[in-house]
């Protein structure tokens, strides 16, 4: 089909856990690959694997610095797509992979690990260890409106990424204490407790309606930032929920 | 301004017809009938509320508690919680004047708790957080299509514990484990003991204790809520409902049909819309400038702001 938008996916250093919660989408991804993206390259889902030209690229994972295929791979990947996104904490953040410390089985020299806005300019941020198969599927309609949709489509997909967007551009570490830093000691805490539910690992309870970190829990992946409506909070777009995620499910028939 | 009181279909004056509900709840006790109807109904199959220590004792499985020792937890404190029953609604009615983390239970709710279809209760800002939640799920896997209603709750301001505690201790010197209810309304902040006394307060005792994050709080009547409500603008013992969007038309209808509450048109309730506005713009107007005074607050250093 004319239409649909090419898209890549590059495996880094990810679990494959965000391979997973894209391919949790079940009828929702058939819909996609179906309708409006062509999906050129992935090296689980589908047949070719080297990077290709294409409109978005994901990529799954931290870059290993040790690793030179890894570097060239993320190089490349960048040269050849219109649009990055950055699909889960490792590639945002780098996540669980800033723990390593080398040593590993079957690679001991690969040692050190960087989120993949460090090496190359990212344009959307899809944080969450595991990413929530649902923002995956709102973030991929949405890419595909900003592309090839009406000028009004167009509109609503730029507000509606212009978040995540804006943490691309924002910084590649992630931290509970980004909730410390950016919302509660900026007097902007409210008490929802959105964070310690979006906590991947629970390592956010509520005292008295505020949270505490468990800080040597955390593994860094920026989830509950993200969630946090104090974090960030468009009106324009949160406002009109009833209507997108309308047109989200209607786009996924 | 105009923008104050959300988008809504309709409008009215309602009250639960449910004598025993009336009974426990804080105002038309639009909240624990809806659920309750809902229950029933087979809308939800549980909700997320504000419970308590009591509540806690009895249905220890179904809150959340933070690290505090059982024997620590105060009268009024709020215990988010999913109910089940009518029973168990009933123990957590009533307004809890400090922060019930509700949205902390969400996810929870779908996992452990086992539930399809959410209900859930909880202030303007926790509306926002489930809107939130559903259009960019960071961390809410499976959450946003199991919301199946969200009641929103009309909200000035809210309180630390400790902020609650020194208004009823020291301001009005009760003791907590004494108050049977407390209120805010006709601009004073009521405090109702068991044994019959009533202490008021003028409401700018009270501001000192309000949590520094609903200074930059936009929105007083739950604009996202399914359907809204608070006591504001209608008479003793009624509520004021504003239905709003899909799921809220049909579950009220539902609701009505079903007989569970009386109503009276709102233009024809006193004081009615015009209180609701002039106090959304009271609180929307004070709140911006706050906003504004953060952008100017250092010396050519800004505070953040979360809107974008
Ligand atoms: C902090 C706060 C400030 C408020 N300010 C206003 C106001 O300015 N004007 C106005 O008209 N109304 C205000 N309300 C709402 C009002 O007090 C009643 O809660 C509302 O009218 C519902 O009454 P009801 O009889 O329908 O509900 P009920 O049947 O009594 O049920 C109330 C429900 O709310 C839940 N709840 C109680 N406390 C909290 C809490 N802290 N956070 C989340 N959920 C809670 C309970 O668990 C229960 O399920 C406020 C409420 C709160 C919590
Ligand atoms: S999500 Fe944000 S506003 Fe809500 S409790 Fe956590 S830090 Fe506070
Ligand atoms: S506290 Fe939890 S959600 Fe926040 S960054 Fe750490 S692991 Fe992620
Ligand atoms: S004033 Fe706003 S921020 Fe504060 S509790 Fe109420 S709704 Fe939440």
């Amino acid at each position: 089909m004319a239409d649909k938008i090419t898209v890549g996916y590059t495996h880094l250093s990810g679990c494959t856990g965000c391979t997973v919660a894209l391919a949790d989408n079940y009828a929702g991804l058939l819909t996609l690959l179906d309708k409006y993206v062509d999906l050129k390259y992935m090296p689980t889902l589908a047949d070719a694997r080297h990077i290709q030209k294409v409109d978005v690229s994901f990529v799954e994972g931290s870059v290993c610095i040790n690793d030179k295929l890894a570097v060239e791979e993320i190089k490349e990947t960048r040269e050849k797509s219109a649009v990055v996104v950055a699909l889960g904490g490792c590639a945002c953040y780098g996540n669980i992979t800033r723990f390593s410390r080398g040593g590993q089985q079957n690679q001991p020299g690969h040692e050190a690990y960087l989120p993949i806005g460090d090496l190359i300019k990212v344009d959307v941020f899809i944080p969450g260890c595991a990413p929530t198969p649902q923002l995956i599927r709102n973030v991929a309609v949405m890419a595909y409106l900003l592309l090839k949709g009406t000028k009004e489509q167009k509109d609503l997909a730029t507000a509606f990424l212009k978040p995540l967007m804006a943490a691309a551009a924002e910084g590649n570490s992630a931290c509970f204490c980004d909730l410390m830093t950016k919302v509660i000691n900026q007097g902007l805490c409210m008490g929802c407790g959105s964070c310690a539910a979006a906590c991947p690992v629970n390592a956010i309870t509520m005292e008295y309606g505020k949270p505490q970190g468990e800080r040597d829990l955390c593994i860094k992946c920026g989830a509950c930032y993200h969630q946090c409506p104090r974090s960030w909070f468009s009106f324009d777009v949160v406002s009109n929920y009833e209507a997108i995620n309308e047109a989200i499910m209607a786009a996924l028939q | 301004m105009g923008a104050e009181l959300g988008i809504y279909k309709s409008c009215v004056s309602a009250r639960s017809t449910d004598k025993e509900i009336l009974k426990f709840a804080q105002d038309g006790g639009i909240v624990s009938s809806l659920f309750a109807y809902a229950l029933d109904a087979g809308i939800i199959d549980g909700a997320i509320v504000a419970a308590n220590k009591e509540f806690a004792a009895k249905y220890p499985a179904k809150c959340i508690q933070d690290s505090s020792n059982f024997d620590m937890i105060e009268p009024f404190r709020p215990i988010p919680a999913i109910v089940n029953t009518k029973a168990e609604l009933l123990a957590a009615a009533g307004t809890k004047y400090n922060i019930s983390p509700n949205i902390a239970l969400l996810k929870e709710a779908t996992r452990s708790f086992g539930l399809d279809k959410i209900g859930i209760v909880g202030t303007p800002c926790q509306m926002q957080a489930v809107r939130k939640a559903q259009l960019y799920p960071v961390g809410m896997r499976d959450v946003g299509a199991s919301i199946a209603l969200a009641v929103g709750i009309f909200c000035m301001e809210n309180f630390p514990y400790q902020g609650i505690l020194q208004l009823v201790e020291d301001h009005a010197a009760m003791k907590m484990e004494s108050v049977k209810k407390m209120e805010i309304g006709k601009g004073k902040f009521w405090v109702y003991g068991k044994r019959g006394q009533v202490v008021q307060l003028p409401l700018k005792v009270t501001h000192k204790y309000e949590q520094p994050g609903c200074h930059v709080c936009l929105d007083y009547v739950a604009n996202l809520g399914d359907i809204s409500t608070g006591s504001v603008g209608s008479p003793d013992g009624w509520s004021t409902v504003f239905v709003r969007s899909k799921i809220g038309d049909s579950v009220w209808a539902k609701a009505m049909a079903a007989g569970c509450f009386e109503t009276q048109p709102i233009e024809k309730v006193k004081p009615g819309l015009e209180l609701v506005t002039k106090l959304a713009n009271e609180k929307i107007s004070k709140n911006k400038k706050t906003l504004e005074g953060r952008a100017t607050f250092g010396v050519g250093k800004a505070l953040r702001n979360p809107y974008i």
